[in-house]
């Protein structure tokens, strides 16, 4: 359902995508599909123990295996030093970056590659690796946060001392880093509250998922050059990874995006390219490295365990007068945690006078953790947004209208300083308000009363109930949450050359995860006036298309389409200038609207796109358009969710019956598109929500490595996801794009814990709710 | 004259001043103005010349895409905070 | 490096021969040798389905067979689904329904429904979840996926 009408032809249609015949029958190249001519195959040999010092390794029985043809460890990669550098996603330590690729002297996880081997086939290489020998001290681990916050917990890195913008202090710590926002006074806030909830909650560090794993392919070319192909969210951003890892020139490495298997934020961080690229350089050939799904869970990813602590106050009214924040984010074996970004957002949704936040960034013996869709907001959200219902049930408040009441809106300011431009959360509150499922019965559940006898029937809706050890406690339960999410704005280009026939060939810089290059053709076609069809959009490599910063932050459609509207502008400008000559009128003279031109001093001098297309070879040659954009005008994305559960008392096993996602778009360029990014986004939180966990044991092993015991959601698990597209036009953009990509996955998993409190009278807090958690707090309620 | 925000981790340097009505033309030019009246404010918002890697300029609500160069009206409005990125 | 063994099979309608090693997969001897690549490595040990083939008409993880064990069977592979008259309908509707975004997964899904249709050309939707759940798609939530499957049943009456 689609709530706005505008005038445009393009925008809001729904076109079959440009590349979609090409991944429906098979045909589509992505990263595993590179083959060429004398390829090699490489694999990474990876640490056994959570953390330990690497004494010493010997390669010489792997290199007499025949058909082994190189073996490369850190020794291979320049030695980056302790530095600090800007590549695309944030600042990155190269020093970090670099032992992530292959381990220089110390190993931090489980998982951590330490050498590689290129061989003729995948299999031999395996083998090889069997016969490298590697000695190892092995140290204490410690996997959670908050042990790792303690005075004496083992320590990660000799020199890691807690940064606090810039105050030193001095002390060893696994705290990389302490951040902090303030705003009124929050002793003085809590003072004017009526009710006060102070919670704690534990989140699990989960995995992004993508079906396809890491890939990459390098040739060192005899000149020097290096060519990459890859399944990667920024090609450009690879290219500056490894230009820095391989202590080579960017212009000498040339990225080529092949088609990607999903990202989610875990596929802007190179892992293999530069280890392909120190294979290729040893011999001289091709060589391909691609993950098993062990290695993707045990070495990419995750996205960061947590501690939050939240404290809110309202006043007799409802109003909210303060809130209070800890979050301590794991960030894995190297410091850079999406912790600014879960602080930022912790209560973005609401306008509170009084707050305060604190922030820790922690290092533990876990992989290195990397952006997952909206970046920390989805603890930080199943923390604040539990506190909310907490909230609204003591002061008997519809939990929709409290968000209406306290929902920041255009000038509230953020907790974080800034204020809020034009956006979309009271919207977002009051349209789940209105919509059927908010108020439709929850229903009997004629398939539990059948299969279990001790349900009773009491009447409809909220009365059904069932015994359990004499207590009465409904079985269904409806919650909501809300969720924020900032968008990214960012550098994109684009360029475009007018066909004799009429088409245009776009060249994006953005790599296309799902359907992209589809919506900024439709920007492009929408300033031309012609039609979605008549586009024709290609990813560039990093030598075909200027500067493009990653797929991430929902930016593309923003960005990347704003390159796009202006490469059309840069067009309408030639092809004015191309009518006015053939008319032999001065280009003021020439309107451009809807496709055709019209020559202003003569109503019957017209041409269409089309017709003028087939004349530019004859007045001076084809038209390109180009634009590189770095648009300011973000516009934050604002959504909430509506969710029925079901919970087996038994088991306490939760189904969801059915799922509401209410969302402020800005304006949606292709809706199927959008619908596709907030039920993938909503499925994604119930998956860190229900089920998904990284399990480890003492020994500091992950124990579920695999997609049969990291369960994700499958089609069985899930019903329809309705979805419903508020547009809240962003004033900032030419069409008033938001991104709309992040948010819907972050208020999944406080919406069903709010409706299983429905459900079962049990307050969750620790994440996921997996059916033994479920029991436990139901069992500890008797 | 600009006003910044003073992040509450810097407050140790301005006495727990949190906002600081300063002049300058740009970013750059405000931290100039802010490290005369509190020394030390400089060195931990650009060690090295350049933005803390991490941090982010807002100017206005807007992400300022030009760091230190970034123009700052009279009544502009200035943030220092993590640079997001994004997933 | 272990022997080959010399294998003959009938792929997407073609008698094609290959070499393999005992130890390859079908769908490494599918990507690696015929250059097949349509059927995706999600996994490598059955738990994804993005490596869904059809085995005499019948659903496999292409991961899960051996190269060698299709001797004189007949294998259907994403590439085979289409024809010179064009997409099957199960393409047409994936790509209305924009059932993919990534599209990693999306030969499986088409596969695997191509599968179920034939077995049951009017699944209901619970009966389409089931069939699926075998094969996991990260991006969209199944929604479109199970939509496009139903509206090609649909059209396939
Ligand atoms: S690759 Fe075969 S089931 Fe996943
Ligand atoms: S479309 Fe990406 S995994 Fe299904």
């Amino acid at each position: 359902m689609t709530t706005s009408t505008t005038g445009y032809k393009v925008i809001g249609t729904r076109p079959l995508r440009h590349d979609g015949v090409d991944k429906v029958t098979g045909r589509a190249l992505y990263g595993a599909d590179v083959q060429m001519a004398g390829l090699l195959h490489g694999r990474i040999l990876r640490s056994p123990i959570p953390h330990g010092l690497l004494r010493s390794l010997d390669a010489s029985k792997a290199l007499e295996l025949p058909g082994v043809e190189a073996v490369v460890t850190c020794a291979d990669l320049t030695d980056p030093g302790d530095r600090i550098a800007e590549l695309g996603e944030g600042a990155v330590n190269l020093k970090h970056l670099s032992s992530n690729c292959l381990a220089r002297g110390k190993v931090h996880y489980k998982g951590q590659a330490v050498a590689a081997v290129a061989a003729v086939s995948a299999h031999l290489a395996e083998e090889a690796l069997k016969l490298i020998a590697v000695e190892y001290e092995g140290l204490p681990h410690v996997t959670d946060v908050r042990a790792a916050m303690q005075d004496g917990a083992p320590l990660l890195h000799d020199d890691l001392v807690t940064e606090s913008l810039g105050k030193p202090t001095g002390k060893r710590s696994n705290i990389a880093k302490h951040i902090q926002f303030k705003k009124g006074d929050v002793a003085q806030g809590f003072q004017q509250a009526a009710v006060v909830i102070e919670r704690e909650f534990h989140t699990a560090t989960v995995h992004q998922g993508y079906i396809e794993p890491h890939n990459a392919t390098a040739l060192w070319n005899a000149d020097g050059t290096v060519t990459i192909w890859c399944s990667t969210q920024g090609a450009f951003t690879v290219r500056a990874q490894v230009a820095e890892l391989l202590g080579i020139p960017l212009s000498r490495i040339k990225v080529v995006p092949m088609e990607i298997g999903g990202g989610f934020g875990g596929k802007i961080r190179v892992y293999l390219e530069p280890v392909a690229a120190a294979l290729s350089k040893k011999t001289g050939k091709p060589v391909k490295i691609t993950m098993n799904r062990a290695d993707v869970f045990e070495a990419t990813g995750p996205t960061p365990g947590s501690y939050i602590k939240v404290k809110m106050g309202a006043d007799k009214d409802g109003k909210l007068v303060a809130a209070r924040a800890t979050l301590a984010y794991e960030a894995g074996a190297f410091p850079g945690s999406p912790l600014g970004p879960g602080a930022m957002c912790i209560f973005a949704c609401y306008d509170i006078p009084n707050v305060h936040i604190d922030g820790y960034d922690v290092v533990v013996n876990k992989p290195a953790t990397s952006a997952y869709r909206a970046p920390g907001a989805t603890n930080a959200a199943f923390a604040s947004e539990t506190v909310v219902d907490e909230l609204c049930e003591h002061l008997k408040i519809d939990p929709l209208d409290f968000r209406i009441q306290n929902g920041a809106r255009e000038g509230t300011r953020r907790a974080d300083g800034p204020v809020f431009p034009r956006i979309g959360m009271v919207e977002t509150a009051q349209t789940a308000k209105q919509h059927a499922h908010y108020t439709a019965p929850l229903g009997p559940n004629p398939k539990a009363q059948i299969s279990n006898p001790k349900f009773e029937k009491a009447g409809d809706g909220a009365n059904l109930g069932f015994e359990i050890s004499g207590l009465r406690v409904p079985r269904r339960g409806r919650g909501v949450a809300s969720g924020f999410w900032f968008n990214c704005g960012l550098k994109s280009s684009a360029s475009a050359s007018v066909n004799a026939d009429g088409t245009v060939s776009l060249v994006e810089g953005s790599t296309d995860i799902g359907g992209s290059r589809t919506s900024i053709a439709m920007q492009l076609a929408e300033s031309l006036g012609i039609r979605a069809d008549d586009v024709r959009p290609a990813v560039g490599d990093t030598d075909t298309v200027g500067y493009t910063d990653v797929t991430g932050g929902s930016r593309v459609t923003f960005a990347t389409g704003w390159a796009a509207y202006e490469a059309g502008q840069d067009i309408k400008r030639q092809m004015i200038a191309r009518a006015a000559l053939l008319w032999g009128v001065q280009p003021e003279a020439v309107a451009y609207e809807d496709g055709t031109l019209r020559c202003l001093s003569d109503d019957k001098k017209r041409l269409t796109f089309k017709e003028l297309s087939e004349k530019l070879h004859a007045t001076g040659g084809t038209i390109v358009g180009r634009a590189s954009v770095d648009p300011p005008g973000v516009g934050g994305g604002f959504a909430t969710h509506v969710v029925d559960v079901e919970v087996d008392p038994e088991t306490g096993k939760v189904t969801v019956l059915r799922y509401t996602a209410v969302q402020d778009v800005g304006k949606a360029i292709h809706p199927s598109y959008v619908e596709g990014q907030m039920q993938g986004g909503v499925v994604q939180g119930i998956g860190w929500a229900l089920n998904e966990e990284y399990i480890y044991n003492e020994q500091g092993v992950m124990t579920n490595a695999s997609f049969l015991d990291y369960r994700m959601p499958t089609a069985l698990d899930l019903p329809m996801i309705d979805t419903v597209l508020v547009e809240v036009a962003n004033p900032g953009h030419p069409y008033g794009v938001r991104g709309v990509g992040e948010v819907p996955i972050v208020p999944p998993p406080a919406a069903l814990a709010n409706a299983i409190y429905q459900a079962l009278g049990v307050r969750m807090d620790e994440l996921p709710m997996s059916p033994g958690r479920v029991m436990a707090k139901l069992l500890a309620k008797q | 004259m600009a006003r910044v925000w003073i992040p509450p981790l810097l407050r140790d340097l301005t006495g727990g001043r949190e906002t600081a009505t300063v002049p300058g033309a740009n970013v750059g030019e405000l931290i100039e103005a802010l490290e005369q009246q509190f020394p030390g404010v400089r060195g931990r918002l650009c060690p090295g010349g350049a933005l803390r890697p991490g941090l982010a300029v807002i100017v206005d609500g807007q992400v300022g895409r030009l760091g230190l160069l970034e123009t700052a009206g009279p009544d502009s409005e200035v943030h220092f905070l993590p640079a997001i990125a994004g997933g | 490096m272990p022997k080959k063994i010399h294998v003959q099979a009938v792929i997407n309608g073609q008698p094609m021969d290959f070499l393999c090693e005992p130890r390859q997969s079908l769908l490494e001897v599918l990507r690696d040798e015929l250059r097949l690549t349509g059927s995706k490595e999600g996994c490598n040990n059955g738990n994804c389905g993005a490596c869904n083939v059809l085995l005499d008409g019948r659903l496999v993880n292409s991961c899960l067979v051996f190269g060698a064990e299709v001797q004189g069977k007949a294998v259907t592979t994403i590439e085979g689904i289409a024809t010179a008259q064009g997409l099957h309908p199960l393409q047409q509707k994936f790509l209305e329904h924009a059932a993919l975004q990534c599209g990693i997964c999306t030969p499986g899904f088409i596969v695997a429904a191509k599968a179920l249709l034939e077995k049951n050309p009017k699944p209901s939707e619970e009966q389409v979840r089931h069939w699926l759940a075998g094969n996991l798609c990260r991006c969209t939530g199944y929604d479109k996926i199970i939509r496009a499957v139903l509206d090609a049943a649909r059209l396939g009456s």
